[in-house]
């Protein structure tokens, strides 16, 4: 019994390995073709969905297939994506795509940083004031409405977004209903009441015992809480961070309602522009071919760079200490 | 002893009844579903329809893992002999240009109005170009807002398309896509929306902005339509009538697998598009079951099209496209 228990526990845990790895080899194979096309130059180049002349001209397998041209006036229809689904390569095409991933990748990592410099100090103080300030009375209502706030679904933060928050913040601050600023906002207060609440669980397990001797020696609340409670709670509170900034990281439907979905960088906070996870939502119906595999390489970079802040994030604060 | 004998019709029924399912064009959605409702009710076969964008459409019915494939964007003869695939229109809608400036109620657009606006070489409402057809109304000095797609659609293809026949400086630089860099974004004047449904809100909550939206998308969120010049030089409202108008000179012919795109009609409204149904070549007897969906869709659907914005193909179009489904062979058994 004991034996099947510890295999059985063991699988289970070696199950995310292999779902991680199937992940990463599914995305990277999909994602060859554009690897080989645009190599790293992908991640610095702000061009997508691009028409520009071919330069040299590789004779490979020649396939009589010219992009079909409508006769009165010439209008270039490209039937490259249909060519792709049949297995064929458009030799004699004039013109190629180019994708580039760096507008989506600055725009998810703006996003993502503006959410967090909002979030974050609001959530420590939900947190403060339901585990050490506010009255039981008080305590119960608040802390379920939190984890209710936790479990809406995010496209109706997305169509609250884009119906009421983005036209009041555009009153406020100028600039377009939809934009940056909108985006990263909407997806703080997504992330709110999961780091809220993971926070208060963990500051809530700090021993009576600790706290009472801090008192009894003549600490006041604030000393209490940042002296006692904070280092105690420590890794509680950075691990809910950083599960919240996988989450900001990720989140598709409601950014892609609010944060305007223009191949731009932004200039200002205000400014539309497009973030990894909205280009796959927005595009992945429609593709085919090489416009696809570039979706997958954009997968891949989200996947990875999750990957680095996350892993960074736990090494540079939970291991120093210990 | 009512209910075993209704019991046994259904079951009788289910023995004959079939089942087909077709995915893609997002624009054709709406009035499939209601009509495959009503072919279920009048006929006890099933349709199943999905609205997963013209590319899915396309590349499912070429993979052959669905009966049927909807698309905005017609194939090419040439592709649908090298796909194996038979093509047909089924019904026509408009795409609107929509607008939100406080005070104006009746714009008018000329083609070198819409053009400047998109190129971005109108950039504000009291451009006289704009002013020029519009005598009456009062225009504040605004930047103009172009409010585009976000996701690769057939409708931004149809548009651009229009675009692209109209002028020719559209047509070199841009061209008809299903995506497009639109010139009005790099100068910090474009956002974009998810969808028909993402436009119409942007459109909206922006005050002096203007996009382009399906004409059943528009009605239903009230938005305030421009009336634009046609062809001809006149200037159409967005009315089905006008909508009507322009497929007449549609000039969808069976020669070519009906390969047409609708836009720019020398008269009536001039941005139309229709959308088109793929079937496999090879599979006959899958193929019977689609046409007598789609042939009871012409005899009994136009009212709930025209109900939801559509316009029905013409009679004389619907004769053509039975004619060469007997062509290939793959006309509803009776």
């Amino acid at each position: 019994m004991e034996f099947i228990f510890k295999k059985i526990s063991s699988l289970s845990a070696a199950f995310i390995l292999v779902l991680l790895t199937a992940v990463f080899i599914v995305l990277f194979l999909y994602a060859k073709p554009a690897i080989k096309k645009y190599g790293l130059h992908f991640i610095i180049d702000p061009r997508w969905d691009v028409s520009v002349p071919i330069k040299e001209k590789t004779p490979t397998k020649t396939n009589n297939i010219k992009s079909q041209k409508n006769k009165n006036n010439n209008i270039e229809v490209s039937d490259a994506d249909v060519l792709a689904a049949l297995g064929i390569t458009n030799t004699n095409a004039k013109t190629e795509t180019i994708y580039g991933g760096l507008v989506p990748l600055v725009g998810t990592i703006l996003s993502t940083l503006i959410a967090m410099l909002f979030a974050v100090p609001i959530a420590m103080g939900i947190a403060i004031f339901l585990s050490e300030i506010s009255p039981p009375l008080i305590n119960k209502p608040v802390g379920i409405a939190i984890e209710l706030l936790a479990a809406i679904p995010s496209i109706i933060y997305g169509m609250w977004g884009l119906f009421y928050f983005g036209p009041f913040i555009s009153h406020i601050f100028g600039g377009s209903s939809v934009s940056l600023l909108v985006a990263g906002l909407v997806l703080g207060i997504m992330i709110i009441p999961f780091m809220a609440s993971l926070t208060r669980d963990s500051m809530n397990t700090t021993p009576n015992i600790l706290k009472e001797s801090a008192y009894a020696m003549g600490a006041t609340k604030f000393e209490v809480i940042k002296d006692i409670i904070f280092p105690y709670a420590r890794k509680g509170i950075i691990g809910s961070i950083i599960l919240a900034l996988g989450r900001a990281l990720g989140e598709t439907m409601a950014v892609a309602f609010v944060i305007g979905g223009v191949f731009t960088f932004p200039k200002k906070i205000t400014d539309p522009t497009v973030s990894i996870p909205v280009v796959l939502a927005n595009n992945f119906a429609e593709s085919s071919g090489m416009s696809l595999s570039a979706l997958f390489y954009l997968a891949l970079i989200l996947f990875i760079l999750s990957f680095i802040i996350i892993f960074s994030a736990k090494f540079y604060f939970l291991k120093n200490k210990n | 002893m009512k209910k075993l004998v209704v019991g046994l019709t259904l079951a009788a029924v289910s023995v004959f009844a079939w089942n087909i399912n077709g995915t893609g064009s997002t624009f054709g959605y709406p009035i499939y579903k209601v009509w495959a409702k009503k072919f279920y009710n009048a006929t006890g076969n099933r349709v199943n329809y999905t609205g997963t964008g013209s590319g899915t459409g396309i590349t499912e019915v070429i993979k052959r893992h669905v009966n049927f494939g909807g698309t905005d964007k017609p194939l090419p003869p040439k592709i649908l002999k090298l796909a194996k695939l038979y093509q047909f229109p089924t019904v026509v809608g408009g795409i609107t240009i929509s607008y939100n400036v406080p005070g104006i109620h009746n714009l008018k657009l000329s083609q070198k109005a819409i053009i400047g606006i998109v190129l971005g070489s109108i950039k504000y409402w009291d451009n006289p170009l704009i002013v020029k057809y519009n005598p009456n109304e009062k225009f504040p000095h605004k930047k103009i807002i172009f409010v585009h797609r976000s996701d690769k659609s057939g409708t931004t293809f149809n548009f651009t398309y229009y675009l692209s026949k109209m002028s020719s400086v559209w047509r070199e630089n841009y061209g008809a896509r299903k995506f497009i860099n639109w010139p009005t974004d790099t100068q910090g004047r474009g956002i974009a929306g998810k969808g028909n449904f993402g436009v119409s809100a942007a459109i909206k909550t922006n005050p002096y902005s203007i996009g382009y939206v399906d004409y059943a998308d528009a009605v239903k969120n009230n938005l305030k339509m421009a009336i634009i010049q046609g062809m001809d030089g006149k200037f159409y409202a967005p009315t089905p009538e006008n909508f009507a108008k322009g497929a007449k000179f549609a000039g969808f012919s069976p020669k070519n697998d009906f390969y047409k795109i609708i836009a720019y009609p020398k008269h009536g409204y001039p941005i139309i598009l229709s959308t088109f149904i793929l079937v496999p070549k090879e599979k006959i007897d899958n193929d019977k079951k689609v046409t007598a969906f789609f042939n009871w869709a012409y005899n009994y659907g136009n009212k709930q099209a025209a109900n939801l914005g559509y316009i029905p193909l013409p009679n004389s179009i619907k004769m053509q496209i039975k004619n060469y489904w007997q062509e290939k062979g793959i006309s509803p058994v009776k």
